[in-house]
């Protein structure tokens, strides 16, 4: 009895279904960073699952345009509330670097996901 | 020695009891066990002096012992790989543990990679065949081949690689993959790796063998055939694509 008592203050069966709990948490706020082929070399750069009420999209674009020299929208999305920004060319090593740096939205590298080739 | 110990026996009890720290040094010699005692331990201690020459012995030739093994170091190290020195079979020396190890692993790595190495590594895919189709079309020839090493469903691999490369494709009469898009060897093979990290290769175990089944509730789970693991991977969503080309006229 008296080594079933000392399990009890940690139950590992609790913690390891917290763990999954908190797994499937996390996967529904990835930031993902997708790439799209157009025409040609020329490609489309999106960002989804960022978060339009902690962040001001139209700043962020605009910094976007500024610092990678490209043209960039806000999409609304459809099927989610959550707005999606479009970047012209391939600026995902770019985004990434932005969403993570200590300069400016400070993220942790884990939450984003960058797809595509 | 063996005199001095007699003649000393009072002094030699004092040192050996403060060692100890069991019973107080003034012991009556009537205790009879306390006796015994010293009797016992008079050969194996000296008295005082005694003692702390042999400290020093000790401490000495622990030294001329960590000084043998600098020494022995660089000779051991030399002569691993070909068997040699003190590696010989019939060499008497003493090795080092940390050197026996050594030698364990560099000789696992060179026998038996397999062995050696985790599972991720030395799992081996064929190189995915690239070709293009006209302008615009990239056919990935050898999709069904790979698949079958990685014992996957073809759909599930192509759904894969569609969502991630965020175009579409079919596939033709020789069960070959035609996507939509330019792409090289190099960025589909990336994409496969990301693939066999998430769905392929088991995340306790890191071993390729494992199985992906449709559990209950829609979601898929990956089985482990080596360690028995199982858990949930992500359903493959393609997620936001933005419009490409013409835009649809809009009504009105």
């Amino acid at each position: 009895m008296s080594i079933i008592e000392n399990l009890k203050d940690k139950d590992p069966f609790a913690e390891a279904d917290d763990d999954s709990g908190e797994k499937v948490h996390k996967s529904q706020d990835y930031i993902h960073i997708r790439i799209q082929q157009r025409n040609g070399r020329k490609t489309l750069t999106t960002v989804q699952g960022l978060n339009n009420q902690k962040f001001n999209f139209d700043l962020i674009i605009k910094h976007f345009k500024k610092k990678f020299a490209c043209n960039g929208t806000i999409v609304p999305e459809s099927s989610t509330h959550k707005e999606v920004i479009q970047l012209q060319g391939d600026q995902r090593k770019n985004v990434y670097e932005f969403l993570t740096s200590k300069d400016f939205l400070n993220m942790d590298a884990k939450t984003i996901k960058v797809h595509g080739f | 020695m063996f005199k001095d110990l007699a003649k000393k026996k009072k002094k030699s009890k004092k040192p050996k009891e403060g060692e100890e720290a069991e019973t107080p040094a003034a012991d009556g010699e009537f205790d009879p066990s306390a006796l015994k005692k010293k009797k016992k331990k008079k050969p194996k201690t000296t008295d005082a002096d005694d003692f702390e020459a042999k400290l020093a012995e000790v401490g000495a030739v622990e030294k001329e012992d960590a000084e043998e093994e600098k020494t022995e170091e660089p000779i051991q190290e030399g002569d691993m790989e070909k068997g040699t020195g003190i590696w010989a079979h019939d060499a008497t020396t003493p090795i080092k543990y940390n050197n026996l190890l050594k030698r364990f692993f560099t000789q696992l790595h060179s026998h038996h990679p397999d062995l050696a190495s985790t599972g991720s590594k030395s799992y081996k895919i064929p190189p995915p065949q690239c070709l293009r189709e006209g302008n615009r079309k990239t056919i990935f020839a050898n999709i069904s081949e790979i698949c079958k090493r990685m014992k996957r469903s073809d759909e599930h691999v192509t759904q894969f690689l569609f969502a991630e490369l965020g175009t579409s494709g079919s596939v033709d009469g020789s069960k070959r993959l035609v996507i939509k898009g330019r792409f090289q060897q190099k960025q589909i093979e990336n994409v496969l790796r990301r693939y066999i990290m998430e769905y392929v290769t088991c995340k306790t175990c890191r071993s390729p063998d494992t199985e992906l089944n449709k559990g209950e509730n829609r979601l898929y789970f990956v089985t482990c055939n080596s360690c028995g693991s199982r858990r949930s991977v992500t359903a493959i969503k393609t997620g936001f694509s933005a419009q490409i080309g013409k835009r649809k006229r809009q009504q009105g």
